[in-house]
């Protein structure tokens, strides 16, 4: 039995000695393709195995360097964190195949791969770490990952992306240093679970809120909320479409897992100041996204507007705050990473098998390309939440809660908004395969391209399937990560009780 | 674009800010600076030499490719952390070593690490925007 600190360290390490290995073997080709596989392997393995054993002994917790909490940097997993991981590994294993058959030769050498893996440790690490100092440096590690990987396709369009990015990020990021900085003034710690009993003795008050609000603002503009989320569709349509895929799906729900961590470990007696106007965020959210989609005409744009619909829904689950609505917005969150990483693979898949991301240039794939037109329909479909996909009981949940919280106006705006989306699946679906072909069309690339393309794409598909068909294993993992933030009591144990468990 | 005026005081700004640098990763030991700030530092110094003289300059005054200085830089860390662990004392723990008397540390070789890291990353992203026009 591996001990708890390395079981804890490995999600991260392991994704970093992989990008060091691939920065210094850059030139072979082949060979760093391997490693790169082999890496994400060993993260999914690393990854599978934390998840089973918080599911089997609870809450994980270790520190560095041989420093107790709450002074030392803490790694933490309770079973909404660990979940989070895994989903992360099967991601980055999927989206690095998609890359590797993917990407032509200029973007690779340009450095894909190393920045990839960085970006999965630093997402990683968000996840697991216990402090509020160090999700802090494990965003700037993300956001720099992040800024390789717009940078590493050339352009105008691209240049132009990256800089709205970026500029968001950083005041976003001001925002959250300033906040910590308050925080640390307040209470004198940035402990996750030492802040669990620390803020409850601050005094009620204006400061106290402000500094709430202040965090909830900063983790609000990475999750793409209304109205801080124009930067998202701004960017991600210019990237490759690996890089498009790992941004949407796990991006913006980093800064979704942030709020949740804010609002249940560290101001849980506070939250009723933010959660109200949450309950509205997520409302406004869902509809802007939506709207905003069916107004577009290129596919990434429409899916990138979906993208900040969806964590209207998610939010809306946080902002419920009632175990059905905690375990919905987990399962949400789980069903969308999956769903919305692949929309965006199977986006670069349209594109290489009709030579575009512009619906109007599209068409004809349904009689070309079939089994292409199968895998397009799976994700939408469960992104739209037909039944029996994985969508379908995301969106149930959260409305039956919404429903039993008595807050019947979001129940009908996702009901809405839900009957929307499969507009826009609808409008993509009619374009791109079933309208008449256009005269020309591209010639179709290299089997070892196609397994490598199709592949993870029909594995991202066949879990969006399963999570449909058999939600229960799914809903109980859900249900066991809402009652851990509902009762964080077994974190914060698990944390200032000792080094180990 | 060049200029009389940027090429002369680049000449001394850019030694001055290297110096600097190594001066802020030295005293993060025990004070505030570190690998991190010192890294930045020295990819302002850099940078500064790129747009004064152009990319190929940096180029040729790095002689090693940014991307890998990072990945020597992020080998060097988690060496630094993995010694602790192979030690059977937890990941990240220090652990130093007495080279004539001056007591040399895994701390350090993470800063160090972090410094060469930050000046791999930043300058493979600033040369990719600066290459592109």
């Amino acid at each position: 039995m591996i001990d708890p600190g390395t079981l804890l360290l490995l999600p991260i390490l392991v994704p970093l000695a992989t990008a060091a290995l691939l920065l210094l073997m850059r030139g072979r080709v082949r060979a760093s393709q391997g490693v790169a596989l082999l890496g994400l392997v060993a993260m999914f393995a690393a990854s599978a195995a934390l998840l089973v054993d918080v599911l089997s002994s609870g809450v994980l917790a270790t520190t560095m360097g041989g420093w107790d909490a709450p002074f030392g940097i803490t790694l933490a997993a309770d079973t909404l964190s660990a979940v989070l991981v895994l989903v992360n590994a099967t991601i980055g294993l999927a989206v690095g195949m998609y890359a590797i058959g993917d990407l032509d030769e200029s973007t690779r050498t340009l450095g894909f791969h190393p920045f990839f893996h960085v970006l999965l440790a630093g997402i990683s690490g968000s996840f697991l770490t216990g402090d509020l100092f160090n999700m802090y440096v494990w965003f700037e590690v993300m956001l720099i990952a992040t800024f390789g990987l717009l940078v590493s396709r050339r352009g105008r369009a691209q240049t132009d992306g990256t800089v709205k990015y970026v500029a968001v990020n950083l005041v976003a990021t001001t925002a959250l240093l300033v906040g910590i900085g308050l925080l640390y003034g307040l209470t004198g710690t940035l402990n996750f679970a030492d802040l669990n009993g620390k803020v409850a003795l601050v005094e009620p008050g204006a400061v106290k809120d402000g500094v709430a609000m202040l965090l909830v603002l900063a983790f609000a503009v990475k999750a793409a909320l209304f109205p801080l989320f124009f930067w998202l569709p701004a960017s991600y349509h210019t990237t490759s479409a690996p890089a498009s895929a790992i941004f949407a799906g796990l991006l913006t729900k980093v800064g979704a897992y942030a709020l949740f961590r804010l609002l249940t470990l560290v101001f849980p007696q506070t939250a009723g100041v933010a959660i109200s106007p949450l309950l509205l965020v997520a409302m406004v959210t869902m509809v802007t996204g939506v709207l905003g989609a069916a107004s577009q005409s290129g596919i990434r744009r429409i899916l990138s507007f979906h993208i900040v619909s969806q964590l209207g829904y998610i939010v809306l689950g946080l902002a419920l705050y009632t175990p059905l609505a905690l375990t919905g917005a987990v399962y949400y969150l789980m069903h969308h990473i999956v769903v919305k990483a692949n929309l965006f693979l199977v986006s670069g898949l349209i594109r290489r098998a009709g030579g575009s991301f512009v619906l109007a240039d599209l068409g004809g794939l349904y009689r070309r390309a079939p089994l292409l037109a199968l895998l397009f329909l799976v994700p939408a479909g469960s992104l739209a939440g037909f039944p029996p996909l994985s969508g379908f009981w995301a969106k149930l949940l959260l409305i039956m809660a919404a429903f039993e919280a008595g807050e019947v106006l979001a129940a009908v705006v996702a009901l809405v908004v839900g009957f929307m989306t499969i507009y826009s699946m609808a409008k993509i679906w009619l374009a791109a395969f079933w309208k008449p072909a256009p005269d020309t069309v591209p010639s179709p690339p290299s089997p070892r391209v196609q397994v490598l393309t199709y592949a993870p794409v029909a594995a991202l598909a066949l879990i969006t399937v399963v999570m449909g068909l058999w939600p229960q294993p799914f809903l109980e993992v859900a249900a066991r990560a809402a009652q851990q933030m509902l009762d964080p009591t077994a974190y914060v144990e698990a944390v200032l009780g000792g080094a180990t468990r | 674009m060049k200029s009389l005026i940027l090429d002369n005081t680049m000449r001394l700004l850019v030694w001055l800010m290297l110096a600097f640098s190594l001066f802020l990763l030295w005293r993060g030991h025990n004070d505030p600076g570190g690998g991190f700030v010192g890294g930045l530092v020295a990819s302002i110094a850099f940078a500064l030499l790129g747009i004064g003289r152009g990319p190929e300059a940096v180029r040729s005054a790095l002689r090693i490719d940014p991307r890998t200085l990072a990945g020597v830089g992020i080998a060097l860390a988690l060496v630094a952390g993995i010694w602790g662990s192979l030690l059977g004392t937890s990941f990240l723990k220090g652990h130093w070593i007495s080279v004539g008397g001056l007591p040399l540390g895994t701390p350090l070789l993470f800063d160090i690490g972090v410094y060469l890291v930050v000046i791999g990353a930043v300058l493979t992203v600033v040369l990719a925007l600066e290459e592109d026009t």
